[in-house]
């Protein structure tokens, strides 16, 4: 159906986007690449000559390497789980006859419209502080001794407010999908009398794997960048640093720009790795 | 608001007839209580010089982050910087910063306490303006300690300060016998614990630059911290910087405090605080048989990046602000207790800020600093709580986290001293030099 | 729909459904209410929900101490700039995606986001020495472009996703009519797209709003939008979550009250090709 002629009409309409796109990707990374490969200390005189990989070399064989991968695998994961799993659950809940479905809905959604920063600050000063957070209350109102979340807790609350902030996106497509889901499909079971637990398994969850597909694809590209929820609540201490905070600390704080960039490059072969994994387990659902 | 601005503008348009050419200067400052005054005040500025000023407040750790980055690749965004006694020195000696050699006659130079000029200084020329200086000394309250039946020394030692804290703890009534940073991060709880290092024998490098975290002296100090703390300290006291013990000494949780002296005009306000005529205070504590003290040495400074095309506005600002009239004007509205402390001689000799009970031990405490000479064995860098060398803030951001994961029970003294050594030593060789 | 359900079990779900809302919509509102609090209420435990003296002083404190309307308007121009330029750039790319595609387009559109994968805090130096280099340091357009960039890959897949949804027959039956591709696109395919561009530019809206990273880093006191003026609220000397609250009130208000007129448009439209 389609012409040369509209072939390459195609070609000049999506040139635009391509040539930013490759612009914005090919500056930034010929920087980093050039930086990673130079001793380069802003503060001490800025390019101090090349140094081959030696950056490459101090980067991994930190102490602080090895632990902010498991704590970026984990933060990552821990939040997609909880997202996907509670996503789905909010999303039929809300694709339920009740009254106010709109207000509700406003209601769930709201956490996305909230400002990373912001989200952070008011967890951990008016939820999380072990003085004067509310949970602090609310423990001690139970007589129990108040958690001292981010520090003895600090992965699972960073899960939880980075969890608080995607759960709603993560709703929001599951819902759209489960709306489509045709209703005479599952109107037919009903009259089969298939108890709803099989309902869910074998109609309505089969039906979700490509919006779950889709939720863990995007929400993974935004996770691997999370940061001002970690500048925020810990600065990354007590085991928070993930390799994105690494790569900040070293090239901010300790103001060494080429091992940082070293760190970049390591970033985006993980970011890689992780995407050709999801291609492999979610981009089937994503062929069609 | 419309009228302040009308009024802006009327006084700005009479300057342009007046034949002067109006400016607009950028200033990046630290949200802390005196710049956020400075910045109120910063309208009387403009109606004497026509001078516009355009702020840009970041919390500290932003801040930092942003004129750093600003600096080291000359961006050029900004007129004037708010900076610390870290950061003048060394980008003094790379050239970055206007030198303040020639700042007017009434300005009086001479007159910045000889500490606060030295710590802002490269090589005999000051670099950046104190706008106020502080050290450390410890903030207790006198009703506890009658309580407890102990009477503060002038100059206390370590081991009375923990004995005292055990005694005025009462966990039943939220008192805490002693509020102390942990919080992670080099000018948090890593200057906390570098200034206390000091008073145990401790130092961070030797003369050849080598880590000392495997002394003897190290683990003494922070075995006595992590276990003081445990004893009489806050729960959760592993994030508490600056501004949390501030707020628990401010609300009576804590029978002592040791932190800025700036904190004295905070905690003996009687509008934020409920112990305000119950604090007394002390020069801060030493280990029997050093003759260091645990204080540091800090102050906020104005300086000038040598970028900026508006060096001349932007040193009349920086001699409005850290003049002895800008206090004048802060003490006729907000009283002598709020005026920015610790930048000036004069100051401590007006009778007047005598009066003000907490001036004569900042000035003690200032005195007793010597960044020059900090700890007992020689040391090759200067600074206090910080060794004045560009790669110093990111290693004590990452000791102290280690450091900060001990006051929290997830590792031991010796773990955290071990890696502390090992990223030191690492960070060192990576900078090139070992 | 055609399904009945007994009221009962409507009641059952309305008070699941309400008691989860809120529990999920309270941190927000705690900090609304918490911005009607002096501070000493604030910190008050046992904590106060609605039974105190409603203040407007912290409010008042704000505004006197920043030019709220200044990072307001910085925050539209920027977000809604980046957005509108995004779309423009990205609709003739979706078009000839979903109608002229070829073996590479799913490559196409996987290297895109990809594009997203570079950490931001290790380019900062790079980015920072370009910006100085143009000129674009502190600047509005600057910003624009850098969110524009960072946030194309996303509209260019969503645009994507609802364009294959347009029948290809409908196109033809214009083509044969002659219409040129110009025509096509403006009088046929936009107005069938309408709701998808729609819930495009929402969620682009959103996500430019909430960026914290460039917009604190590339800009100064000309650009600086709402992210730069809570980081001067974040952790100040003394009692501050009153305060702490006014400001985060004020900056994510605008487009919370934006996500809640146009809530119907996110659900329809949110779907990234999801929905088959």
């Amino acid at each position: 159906m389609a012409t040369q002629h509209s072939r390459s009409a195609a070609r000049l309409m999506m040139a635009p986007a391509v040539t930013l796109l490759l612009g914005w990707m090919l500056v930034p990374l010929a920087m980093t690449l050039y930086f990673s490969f130079k001793k380069y200390l802003p503060l001490r005189g800025g390019d101090l000559g090349w140094v081959g990989f030696e950056n490459y070399v101090r980067f991994v064989t930190s102490s602080a390497f090895w632990p902010s991968i498991q704590t970026t695998l984990v933060i990552v994961g821990g939040v997609l789980v909880i997202t996907t799993v509670l996503g789905v659950a909010l999303a039929l809940l809300l694709d339920q006859p009740m009254w106010g479905q709109g207000p509700v809905r406003i209601l769930v959604i709201a956490p996305f419209f909230v400002m990373p920063t912001v989200s952070a600050l008011v967890w951990k000063n008016m939820f999380m502080d072990p003085n004067y957070g509310l949970l602090a209350d609310l423990w001690r109102a139970f007589g129990a001794e108040p958690v001292q979340w981010l520090s003895q807790a600090s992965v699972p609350s960073i899960i939880m407010i980075v969890a608080w902030q995607w759960l709603p996106f993560a709703t929001l497509i599951l819902l759209t999908a489960i709306q489509s889901l045709d209703s005479e499909q599952l109107e037919a079971a009903e009259m089969d009398g298939a108890p709803s637990p099989k309902r869910f398994w074998y109609i309505i969850l089969p039906h979700l794997g490509r919006a779950i597909s889709v939720v863990i694809l995007i929400q993974t590209i935004f996770l691997l960048g999370i940061f001002a929820e970690i500048f925020v609540t810990t600065g990354g201490a007590f085991g928070t640093k993930t390799l994105t905070y690494l790569i900040y600390q070293r090239v901010l704080e300790s103001q060494n720009v080429g091992l940082g960039s070293a760190g970049g490059v390591y970033a985006i072969i993980l970011a890689n790795i992780l995407a050709i994994f999801l291609m492999r387990i979610v981009g089937k659902n994503l062929d069609n | 608001m419309y009228l302040r601005n009308a009024l802006r503008a009327a006084t700005a348009l009479a300057l342009i007839a007046g034949a002067t050419h109006a400016e607009t200067i950028t200033i990046a400052t630290v949200n802390n209580g005196d710049m956020i005054r400075m910045q109120g005040l910063s309208d009387e500025f403009t109606e004497k010089t026509g001078i516009e000023v355009e702020w840009v407040t970041l919390e500290e750790n932003v801040l930092r982050q942003r004129v750093t980055t600003d600096i080291t690749t000359k961006g050029g965004a900004f007129d004037i910087m708010t900076i610390g006694m870290y950061e003048t020195p060394i980008w003094g000696k790379n050239g970055w910063l206007v030198p303040l050699d020639d700042l007017s006659e009434e300005y009086d130079a001479e007159d910045i306490l000889p500490a606060m000029a030295g710590g802002l200084s490269y090589d005999g020329t000051l670099y950046a303006a104190p706008f106020y200086g502080e050290s450390s000394m410890i903030m207790y309250r006198t009703d506890l300690m009658e309580q407890a039946g102990l009477e503060m020394p002038a100059s206390p030692t370590w081991e009375f300060i923990r004995e005292a804290a055990a005694k005025m703890t009462d966990r039943d009534a939220e008192i805490n016998g002693i509020c102390l940073r942990g919080k992670a991060g080099w000018g948090e709880g890593g200057a906390f614990i570098t200034a206390m290092s000091n008073s145990f024998g401790a130092r961070w490098f030797d003369e050849d630059w080598n880590a000392q975290f495997d002394s003897e002296a190290w683990k003494e100090t922070l075995t006595f911290f992590s276990e003081m703390m445990n004893e009489s300290g806050p729960a959760g006291y592993a994030t508490n910087g600056f501004n949390e013990n501030l707020s628990l000494f401010q609300q009576g949780k804590c029978g002592m405090w040791i932190d800025a002296t700036v904190a004295a005009s905070f905690v003996t306000n009687p509008n934020d605080s409920t112990v305000a005529d119950k604090v007394g205070f002390a020069l801060a504590p030493h280990k029997d048989g050093v003759e260091k003290n645990g204080n540091w040495l800090w102050a906020w400074a104005l300086g000038i990046p040598a970028g900026t095309q508006k060096v001349d506005a932007a040193k009349q600002f920086v001699e409005w602000a850290t003049s002895k009239d800008y206090i004048e004007l802060v003490a006729g509205k907000e009283g002598w207790a709020n005026v920015p402390p610790g930048a000036r001689t004069s100051l401590y000799e007006n009778p007047e800020y005598q009066k003000v009970p907490f001036a004569q031990m900042t000035l003690d405490s200032i005195l007793s600093a010597d960044p020059k000479n900090p700890t007992v064995d020689p040391v090759p860098y200067t600074g206090v709580q910080f060794a004045a060398i560009p790669e110093f803030a990111g290693i004590a951001t990452e000791v102290s986290q280690e450091f900060s994961a001990v006051y929290a029970g997830q590792q031991t003294v010796d773990e955290a001293l071990e890696k502390a050594q090992a990223i030191t030593n690492d960070a060192m060789e990576a900078a090139g030099y070992r | 729909m055609a399904r009945s359900v007994t009221t009962r079990r409507k009641a059952f779900n309305t008070a699941v459904a309400w008691a989860i809302g809120l529990l999920i919509f309270f941190p927000i509102l705690w900090t609304i209410l918490t911005s009607f609090k002096t501070e000493a209420q604030a910190i008050a435990d046992p904590p106060v929900f609605l039974f105190f003296d409603w203040t407007l002083e912290n409010y008042g404190v704000v505004m006197e101490r920043s030019n709220y309307a200044k990072f307001l308007w910085n925050s539209i121009a920027i977000a809604g700039g980046s957005t509108l330029l995004g779309v423009l750039i990205a609709v003739p790319a979706a078009w000839s995606m979903a109608f002229v595609p070829s073996k590479r387009t799913k490559d196409i559109l996987m290297w895109m986001l990809s594009t997203k994968m570079l950490p931001a805090v290790g380019v900062l130096y790079p980015i920072y020495l370009v910006f100085i280099k143009l000129g674009l340091l502190d600047t509005k357009f600057g910003l624009i472009v850098v969110l524009m960039l960072i946030n194309l890959p996303i509209i260019v897949w969503m645009l994507y996703t609802y364009f294959r949804e347009i029948p290809g027959e409908i196109l033809e039956a214009a083509r044969m009519d002659g219409a040129g591709l110009k025509e096509e696109i403006i009088h046929v395919l936009t107005p069938m797209a309408l709701p998808g561009i729609a819930s495009t530019v929402l969620l682009n809206l959103i996500l430019a709003w909430n960026e914290a990273f460039w917009t604190l880093n590339l800009t100064a006191a000309q650009a600086a939008p709402l992210t730069a003026f809570i980081a001067s609220y974040s952790s100040p000397e003394g009692l501050f979550f009153a305060k702490l609250s006014a400001a985060s009130t004020m900056a994510i208000a605008p487009i919370l009250i934006l996500g809640w007129f146009s809530q119907k448009q996110l659900v329809r439209g949110l779907t990234f090709g999801a929905v088959k």
